[in-house]
């Protein structure tokens, strides 16, 4: 008897549309975000996150709108996540019917907003996304620096250190993505997901460039992630989460079947 | 149609619960209140609740939900606490230095500690966060349909310990063994979320919706 490895459908969505980039160019549509939220909880999904990449304000409505369509049909956690910048926008998300915001730029211009959160809403709630890439070169000690800007700019922070400030902070949980390599379906970097998931008390969900069953075991065993985040093979159909689950269990790891 | 008051002391998303309970009989009717009155009318009264156990009891005492609670157990009628409001019924609480509570059941409320292992001596993360197996220990109405070792959905760093074991419906394993739900009389009450464990979750609602509120 153990706690199972999480898996996590995420879903990137725009204008009240579920659509995936990869590499952030090529975005093609996915479909309507409740009715796949619908199909991953039927699956099996653990739980689910939105991310909401929609670009202006007013267009942030329809996400509350979403979230409040998904919660009132699909009864597992979840987890929504862009443009969250104060606590009046983890209100109106948890009021929606989110379970957990995730917070990322935000924290990164004023990390004692992530402090404020976890005071007010409880750190069960709080995520904090962190968007990181490998700095160091061959030969050298590894070393993975935080970008912002969908991975163009560097913050001179680091990936580790600052994943255990956030937790400091209040952070319950760590949303983790290895930046250089999503969307591009190599695998988590394991190295990063490893170093920060054995530096923090609290779950690390391991995220970016799933691109086959193999990388999912491979993160919950090599990068020990408490949790796996993929979007696009789940949502083009060359896997089923059911069938993730099977493959994850054949290996050892321990799954809610 | 029967009436349930999912009680509303500020304390997270009610809104789950009460979704999961329109789900489940569609037609019901839920009241999302802290209202003395509206509570004590209902036929059915849950205490949800997430979050610090401090904030937690402030507001039910500011409130008077303790007052509250005490006549709905006292009425028989069933009565259902989730997560901290299983935590809000212990003696006292470890979380925020110390808290008194309500002291229904005989135990109190603890801190799982830090640099938890599991039995292979890898780490284990706090909160206890997600998918875990309920060892059922006794053939409660709530329990119907459910199987036994079912995953349920927890995020909790703090758990609690019943003194008096016959009150313990449910245990779970996460470094120790502890107690997941307790029962007496007219008061069931769970440490995982039903209104976030999928097809278990809803089971264990639509169970409550049908419970005579004997054990």
């Amino acid at each position: 008897m153990a706690l199972a490895k999480r898996i996590i459908p995420c879903l990137d969505v725009e204008n009240g549309r579920v659509v995936k980039g990869v590499q952030f160019l090529n975005i093609r549509d996915a479909g309507d975000p409740v009715e796949v939220a619908k199909r991953y909880d039927e699956q099996g999904a653990d739980e689910i996150t939105f991310l909401d990449i929609t670009a202006s304000h007013e267009d942030r409505d329809t996400m509350v709108h979403t979230v409040e369509a998904m919660a009132s049909q699909v009864f597992i956690p979840l987890t929504v996540g862009g443009g969250i910048r104060n606590c009046e926008d983890i209100r109106r998300m948890l009021n929606a019917g989110a379970d957990k915001v995730s917070i990322n730029t935000a924290a990164i211009f004023n990390p004692e907003f992530v402090k404020e959160a976890a005071e007010r809403f409880g750190s069960q709630c709080i995520v904090v996304a962190i968007d990181a890439k490998k700095v160091s070169k061959e030969g050298e000690t590894d070393k993975w620096e935080i970008f912002t800007h969908g991975g163009r700019k560097p913050t001179g922070l680091d990936a580790v250190e600052w994943a255990k400030k956030m937790v400091e902070l209040g952070a319950g949980e760590i949303l983790l993505t290895s930046m250089d390599q999503d969307g591009v379906k190599k695998g988590y970097d394991l190295g990063v997901t490893r170093a920060i998931s054995e530096a923090v008390s609290v779950p690390v969900i391991a995220s970016g460039g799933v691109g086959n069953l193999d990388h999912l075991v491979d993160g919950c065993i090599e990068g020990k992630a408490d949790a796996v985040l993929a979007a696009s093979i789940f949502h083009f159909g060359e896997y089923s989460i059911l069938e993730a689950k099977e493959y994850m269990r054949s290996k050892g790891i321990e799954v809610r079947l | 149609m029967s009436s349930i008051a999912v009680i509303d002391y500020g304390m997270g998303n009610l809104h789950s619960v009460a979704k999961a309970l329109e789900h489940v009989q569609p037609g019901v009717e839920v009241r999302v209140t802290a209202d003395p009155a509206q509570i004590l009318s209902a036929d059915r009264v849950i205490l949800p609740g997430v979050g610090a156990i401090r904030d937690c009891m402030g507001e039910i005492r500011r409130l008077k939900i303790d007052q509250v609670v005490q006549q709905v157990i006292d009425s028989g009628k069933p009565f259902l606490a989730i997560c901290i409001g299983i935590q809000s019924l212990m003696r006292h609480s470890e979380e925020n230095g110390g808290v008194d509570c309500l002291d229904f059941f005989p135990g109190n409320t603890l801190y799982f500690g830090d640099n938890l292992k599991d039995t292979n001596g890898e780490k284990l993360k706090v909160p206890h966060m997600g998918w875990n197996q309920v060892t059922q220990l006794d053939d409660h109405p709530l329990w119907k349909g459910i199987e036994n070792g079912a995953r349920f959905y927890f995020v909790h760093s703090y758990y609690v310990k019943s003194e008096q074991r016959d009150l313990v419906a449910a245990t779970c394993e996460y470094s120790v063994e502890f107690d997941v739900a307790l029962t007496k009389n007219n008061v069931f009450a769970v440490q995982f979320h039903p209104e976030k464990s999928q097809k278990a979750g809803l089971q264990l609602l639509t169970n409550f919706l049908n419970w005579d509120g004997k054990a």
